[in-house]
């Protein structure tokens, strides 16, 4: 009985230092100190208007545009989800054909054994933020194609955007096509 | 894989390494009996929560430990269960998120309670704010806590101490331990861009025109306490894949330090209450080999890519990357998978489903043998079992009654240690075998993989860790149930029957130690160590494994 009786007030105890006094306690410092992480490193185009997150992927499917990584939720960022395919799962070897045939049509000038396989495979979130910087590259030649935007620029804005590794040893390098979009969007915008 | 990734791997094993003493000596100070100069900073707090809660600080027998744990854990269960089925109804709802039905809010309470966190619940909308903070938060705080105090308890009984007090424990394990580094660790995750925020989902115009919404909410205080408590619960459905869960390397790298923390830290502590630092360093450098080798064959096998795929003309240069994150690439994907398992966290940063057969074994096989440093307290007992089955082998094969820590291991601890090894297995195959029978429709991945889908729920089930093979269509009321019971028997099964050998081997007078004892603190004993571990894994469930991925790898490469 004694048990009970302690296990109950603990549990109330704890219920409000762990679950609302410690979350609440680190969202007003994060708030004050790092509003913008805080609140999911939004980003603003030069009008002012909120165009995504920083950290979350879109869904861009027009060719003049770079493209990220396939995404089975098509970057619908109130979810989050992968269909789990093994890598005996026949529908994820027809889904890499498709895509591999898509490429084709959309990307002449690159033969398809040259595309990195982050292009070709589905991310693990469904909102992965980043491409390879070789995933950027071969699209070079479609988007020039596209928008008429010179090769060798679209280099130096796919370098422009390049992020290294953390400390130069963690993780790999990456280009986040969200950011890189905005720039060809202005680009185009000139053009 | 590049040089790079292997440094990387390095740096890992080092700052683990290097973390791991200094814990391990002030967990060990922090559950001392004497007086500390941590009294001085903890005790206003404690003694708060001592008064607010009645709690005598007197020393309990084994089975009151015992009864203790397992029933406020139980009760804990209850309260959290109510909460779920009424959330509905309770405030701080803005979402109108509506009641769980029985069996989710059966398995979800269990889950959390157990230190498992294996959700059949999806993260962005199952539950309320309340439920998520007093719920689920709560319980992520409790579970570690209960389950350190049982193996802190456990090393007093064999160094001939008293075994304490349970809730004496608890507090000091969450006012000491995990509360004070998840306050530093949320803060730092926020800086490297993870959320904290109560505002609701933001609305944004993507660069193409379409409305994209975005899911946010108090991550980071959770993400937290999920790794260092070894908990592993996503706040969103992809758990650490997600990039406001996971923004880059340097949290990843962080994410597996916290998971790697205590469980490497925790030998060491034992080698210091016990008296006996060589020993604890003997357990903590077998371990760690374990560890390498399985990080080594996974990373390996995700290199190599999928055969499938090469045989369409698909480059892999960079790995298998189906299911993973461009930001971790091949070597932050592998170790992080082989961390989560090792540590029985069950966090994930990319989907273990989509893993190469190989590399999917590898977590798999972390969690049979759930000794690879294993959950917080939870896995270090599990160590000590398998000591003492390793000083028992040595002691037949002498023909000398075994001795560990001075103390003759007989009849009686030798049947308790007999039956916590056997649930384990009996918990994962039994179960494994009636759904195969009665529920193989919910399998997503025919073929061999499917055998693995369903044996990787139970085998995560019942080694409470949490992570899963998620194309498995688990949110049924069969697979909340059944991975609800094996989640309960395998977290307190082996609390009740470790605890009596504590309990048993407390009582002993120690036998002074001659030439003829033999040494469980050298090379000879990690060896056979290590081989009592993996013989015994291996007779369990070799056949199983070689139905489920190895039958799957040979297929692939056909």
């Amino acid at each position: 009985m004694k048990i009970i009786t302690i296990t109950l007030r603990v549990s109330i105890v704890f219920m409000l230092l762990c679950g609302v006094l410690y979350n609440l306690a680190v969202t007003g410092v994060s708030q004050a100190v790092m509003p913008f992480q805080a609140n999911g490193s939004l980003i603003k185009n030069e009008q002012g208007e909120l165009v995504g997150s920083k950290l979350i992927g879109q869904a861009f499917t027009d060719p003049g545009y770079f493209h990220g990584r396939i995404s089975s939720i098509e970057y619908n960022g109130a979810g989050s989800g992968s269909p789990n395919y093994a890598p005996s799962n026949p529908d994820m070897l027809s889904r890499v054909k498709e895509s591999m045939e898509q490429w084709k049509a959309e990307n002449p000038q690159v033969p398809v054994e040259e595309v990195p396989m982050d292009l070709l495979a589905n991310s693990g979130s469904g909102l992965d933020p980043h491409i390879s910087p070789e995933s950027a590259r071969v699209q070079i030649p479609r988007i020039e194609k596209e928008t008429g935007i010179a090769a060798s620029e679209l280099s130096h804005m796919i370098e422009r955007h390049t992020e290294g590794r953390e400390f130069g040893v963690l993780g790999e390098p990456r280009v986040n096509v969200l950011e890189l979009n905005l720039e060809l969007q202005q680009a185009r915008a000139q053009s | 894989m590049t040089t790079m990734a292997w440094i990387s791997v390095a740096l890992l094993l080092l700052i683990a390494c290097l973390l791991a003493r200094p814990t391990g000596h002030y967990i060990a100070h922090a559950f001392s009996n004497e007086r500390t100069g941590l009294d001085r900073w903890f005790g206003p707090l404690e003694n708060l929560i001592y008064r607010l809660c009645g709690i005598r600080q007197e020393n309990q027998s084994w089975k009151q430990y015992a009864m203790s744990v397992v029933l406020s854990n139980t009760l804990m269960i209850l309260i959290v269960y109510t909460i779920f089925r009424i959330q509905g109804m309770l405030p701080l709802n803005p979402s109108g998120v509506a009641s769980m039905e029985p069996s989710l809010a059966f398995n979800t309470a269990i889950s959390f309670m157990t230190n498992t966190n294996l959700q059949h619940y999806s993260g962005e909308t199952g539950l309320s704010y309340l439920s998520q903070m007093i719920g689920i938060v709560f319980m992520m705080f409790v579970a570690p806590a209960s389950l350190l105090s049982v193996a802190i308890a456990f090393i007093r009984g064999l160094a001939g101490k008293p075994l304490g007090n349970f809730f004496v424990d608890l507090v000091r394990g969450i006012t000491r331990i995990l509360l004070p580094i998840a306050f530093v660790a949320a803060l730092v995750f926020v800086a490297l861009g993870v959320p904290q925020t109560l505002e609701p989902t933001a609305v944004v115009k993507t660069v193409e025109g379409a409305t994209q919404e975005i899911a946010r909410g108090p991550v980071g205080s959770f993400l937290a306490i999920k790794e260092l408590g070894n908990n592993g619960g996503g706040f969103f459905g992809v758990n650490s894949a997600h990039p406001f869960e996971n923004p880059g390397a340097i949290s990843n790298m962080l994410q597996m330090l916290l998971m790697l923390l205590l469980p490497t830290s925790l030998p060491f502590t034992y080698g210091i209450m016990v008296g006996n630092k060589k020993q604890g360093r003997v357990l903590f450098v077998s371990m760690a080999m374990m560890f390498l080798l399985f990080l080594g064959i996974s990373i390996a096998s995700e290199q190599a890519g999928n055969p499938a795929l090469h045989a369409l003309g698909v480059n892999q240069m960079q790995g298998s990357m189906e299911g993973k994150e461009v930001r971790f690439g091949l070597a932050q994907s592998a170790m992080y998978s082989v961390v989560t398992t090792a540590s029985e966290t069950g966090a994930v940063n990319n989907m273990h489903d989509t893993l190469t057969p190989l590399g999917g074994l590898i977590t798999i096989a972390n969690m049979m043998l759930n000794t690879v440093f294993g959950g917080v307290g939870a896995g270090f007992l599990n160590v000590l079992m398998y000591a003492m089955i390793a000083v028992f082998l040595s002691g037949l094969m002498v023909g000398r009654t075994p001795e560990f820590l001075g103390k003759k291991i007989e009849g009686r601890e030798m049947k308790l240690i007999a039956v916590t090894m056997l649930i384990h297995p009996f918990l994962i195959l039994i179960p494994t075998a009636i759904a195969l029978f009665t529920n193989a429709d919910t399998i997503s991945n025919a073929g061999f993989h499917g055998l693995t889908q369903v044996m990787y729920e139970y085998t995560s089930s019942a080694a409470n860790n949490g992570s899963g093979f998620e194309g498995l269509g688990d949110a049924t009321s069969f697979w909340n149930l059944t991975t609800g019971i094996v989640m309960y028997l395998g977290r307190f099964c082996s609390v009740i029957t470790m605890l009596a050998v504590a309990g048993s081997l407390a009582a002993k007078k120690p036998v002074p130690e001659t030439s003829g004892t033999f040494r469980t603190d050298n090379a000879l004993f990690a060896g056979v160590f290590l081989v009592a571990v993996l013989i015994v894994g291996a007779l369990t469930f070799f056949p199983a494994l070689v139905l489920g991925p190895i039958a799957e790898q040979l297929t692939l490469l056909s």
